[in-house]
C-alpha cells in the first residue's frame, strides 16, 4: 500500500498533454471517464467501453491502448498523450494534416482514437505495406467505412514527404 | 462497475500475500478481460490487486536451451521479441492472430492464460450459466451454441477457451511457473487448464491465491516447421471459431516429431498425443494429414449451430499440416 492511498481514492500523478497532474481518484474511474469526465478532454469517444471499437485509443508512455479498459490509479506516473496533444500549437501533427489531405474520415467519432492508433503503429515500426497498415489499424473501427482513405493518409504519413 | 478496494503490490511476496488474506480480491494485470467482466458485473472482486509493477517483465534463456516470458511481458513484445520470432515462429503468429494492437499491447502473458470464455450466457448476468453461477443451468446447450465446444464438453457447460495464445503454448509444451501461499510449483501447459467436468466454474488447476510468475518454453521451437492456422467470421479482431497450432520436426522428408493443438473446440486447448503419434516417422502425405483429421474429430459431438465445427476442424488440420510441411503461413 503507498501513502496517500485510502480505500476510497487515491492520491495519483499522470502527466496528461505535457501538463503535471495531480489527482484524486476512486480505484474503479476509467482513464477514459478520468480524461472525458474530470479533465474535459472529450476528443477520446467512449464508442463501446468493452474494449472493441477504438474510439477510445490514447499513447501511455508513448504505447497505443485502449483507455476504456484501463484504470486510472493503475497509470500512476505514466505520461499520457490525447488527440488534444498530437499538435504543436497551430502546426497540426502530420498525421493530422494528413487524415485531412486525404478525406479519412465522414462523422469524425472515430477519428481521434484513428490518429493516436495511428502514431503508435508508426512508432511501432512493424508495418511495411498497406496490407500491414490494415491489419494494424484493425482496432479502431470506423462506422462511416472510411477505411481506404485511412489506410491512404496513413501511408502518406508513413512516407518521406517530397517537399520536405 | 462494483466499489472495491486496491492494493498496489511492490513484489511478488508482497502479492501473494494480500490474496491470501481475502477469498474475494483478484489480481490484475492488463485489466483487459477483468475491466471488462467488471463492467458487466460478471466479476465482483471485493478488492484488486495491481501486479503491475512486480518485477516479472524479461524475456531470459535458461541454461537448458528454453526461454522464460514473465508473466507481465506484454503480448506484444512477446511476439515481437527476436528470440520468439525466430526460434518460435508459432508463438508469435498466435498472439498478432489475436485481439487488437492496442490490447495486445495492454495485455500480459499472465493475464491471457487467465482469460475467461466469451459464451454469451456467461457474459449476461440476467441468464443462469453454470460457469459464472455454478447449479444454475447451461442455457448455450439448447441455445445458441455456435461458438461451442466440440470436445471435451460436459453436460455442466460446452463453453471454450477463447485463448489463441494459449493454443501454441500448448503446442510447444510450455511450462507455467506459479507462486502461492503454499510456495512455488511447476505446472505442465497440458495440466494447466481443465475440461468442465462438474465443476465449470474452475477453468484451470490454479489453486487460490497462486501468481503466475512466467511462462518457459522448452529448447524445440519448431521454427522450421511450424503455422497457426485460425478460422474465424472476419479476417481481423474476432475470436477463432477453430484454430490449428502446428510443430513439425523434419528429418530428411520425414515427420520426426509432431505436436498439434486445436483452439476453439474445448474448454482448454485441445491435445491429443494419439493424433500425433500418427504422424511421427511418416512422410508428408494429404492423405495421412486427413486420417489424422479425422481422428482428432472421433469423439467430436456438435450441439446444432456448432456442428460445423467437426467439418472445420478436419479441413483446417490438413491445411495447417500442408502450411507447416512448407515451412509456415507464407511459405
Ligand atoms: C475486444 C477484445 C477482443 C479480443 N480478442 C482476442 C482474440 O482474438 N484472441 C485472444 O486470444 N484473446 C483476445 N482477447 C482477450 C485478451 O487476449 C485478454 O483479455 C488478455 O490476454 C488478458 O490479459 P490481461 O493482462 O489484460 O488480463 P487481466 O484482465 O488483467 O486479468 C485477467 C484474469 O487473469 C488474472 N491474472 C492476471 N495476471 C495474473 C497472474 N500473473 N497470476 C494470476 N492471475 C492473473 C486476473 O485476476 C483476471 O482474473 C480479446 C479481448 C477483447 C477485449
Ligand atoms: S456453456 Fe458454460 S459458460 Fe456458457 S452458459 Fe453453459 S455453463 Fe455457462
Ligand atoms: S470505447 Fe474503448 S474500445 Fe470502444
Ligand atoms: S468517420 Fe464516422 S465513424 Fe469513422
Amino acid at each position: 500500500m503507498l501513502p496517500g492511498m485510502g480505500d476510497d481514492t487515491c492520491a495519483i500523478t499522470l502527466k496528461v498533454n505535457g501538463s503535471t497532474l495531480r489527482l484524486q481518484v476512486a480505484p474503479w474511474t476509467t482513464l477514459l471517464d478520468l480524461l472525458r469526465e474530470r479533465l474535459g478532454l472529450t476528443g477520446s469517444k467512449k464508442g463501446c467501453d468493452h474494449g472493441q471499437c477504438g474510439a477510445c485509443t490514447v499513447l501511455v508512455d508513448g504505447v497505443r491502448i485502449n483507455s476504456c479498459l484501463s484504470l486510472a490509479v493503475m497509470r500512476d506516473g505514466a505520461s499520457v498523450t490525447t488527440i488534444e496533444g498530437l499538435a504543436e500549437g497551430d502546426a497540426l501533427h502530420p498525421l493530422q494534416q494528413s487524415f485531412i489531405e486525404h478525406d479519412a474520415f465522414q462523422c469524425g467519432y472515430c477519428t481521434p482514437g484513428q490518429l493516436c492508433s495511428a502514431v503508435g503503429l508508426i512508432a511501432e515500426g512493424h508495418a511495411h505495406s498497406e496490407d500491414d497498415i490494415r491489419e494494424l489499424m484493425s482496432g479502431n473501427l470506423c462506422r462511416c467505412g472510411a477505411y481506404p482513405n485511412i489506410v491512404a493518409a496513413i501511408g502518406q504519413a508513413m512516407r518521406p514527404r517530397r517537399d520536405a | 462497475m462494483n466499489r472495491f478496494g486496491y492494493t498496489r503490490a511492490g513484489d511478488v511476496a508482497e502479492a501473494v500475500h494480500a490474496a491470501a488474506g481475502d477469498d474475494a480480491a483478484q489480481f490484475i494485470a492488463g485489466g483487459t478481460n477483468l475491466v471488462d467482466l467488471m463492467k458487466e458485473r460478471i466479476a465482483a472482486p471485493s478488492r484488486l490487486i495491481d501486479i503491475t509493477r512486480l518485477p516479472l517483465r524479461a524475456v531470459k534463456s535458461l541454461p537448458d536451451g528454453g526461454l522464460e516470458i514473465g508473466a507481465l511481458v506484454s503480448n506484444s513484445d512477446v511476439a515481437y521479441h527476436p528470440e520468439v520470432a525466430s526460434r518460435y515462429p508459432l508463438l508469435s503468429q498466435a498472439i498478432l492472430a489475436g485481439a487488437s494492437p492496442q490490447l495486445r499491447n495492454m495485455a500480459s502473458t499472465g493475464g491471457n492464460l487467465l482469460q475467461r470464455t466469451r459464451c454469451y450466457y456467461f457474459y449476461d448476468a440476467a441468464l443462469p450459466c453454470n460457469k459464472r453461477a455454478p447449479g444454475s443451468g447451461c442455457p448455450a446447450r439448447d441455445g445458441v451454441n455456435r461458438i461451442h465446444a466440440i470436445l471435451g464438453a460436459s453436460e455442466h457447460c460446452i463453453a471454450v477457451h477463447p485463448s489463441d495464445m494459449c493454443v501454441a503454448l500448448a503446442a510447444l509444451a510450455a511450462t507455467v511457473h506459479v507462486t502461492g501461499p503454499a510456495g512455488a510449483r511447476a505446472i505442465e501447459f497440458a495440466e494447466f487448464h481443465r475440461l468442465p467436468g462438474d465443476a465449470p466454474e474452475r477453468d484451470t488447476t490454479l489453486q487460490p491465491g497462486e501468481l503466475v510468475t512466467a511462462v518457459a518454453l522448452p529448447r524445440e521451437g519448431f521454427a522450421a516447421h511450424s503455422t497457426y492456422l485460425k478460422v474465424r467470421d472476419r479476417h481481423s479482431y474476432a475470436f477463432a471459431l477453430v484454430s490449428v497450432a502446428v510443430g513439425l520436426r523434419m528429418v530428411d522428408g520425414t515427420i520426426a516429431e509432431a505436436r498439434l493443438a486445436l483452439g476453439g473446440v474445448a474448454h482448454k486447448p485441445w491435445r491429443d498425443p494419439t493424433a500425433e503419434a500418427l504422424l511421427r516417422g511418416q512422410r508428408p502425405d494429404d492423405a495421412l494429414f486427413a486420417a489424422v483429421g479425422e481422428h482428432l474429430v472421433r469423439d467430436a459431438r456438435g450441439c446444432g449451430h456448432n456442428d460445423f465445427k467437426i467439418a472445420l476442424v478436419r479441413r483446417a488440420v490438413v491445411r495447417a499440416l500442408q502450411q507447416a510441411v512448407a515451412g509456415g503461413p507464407r511459405a
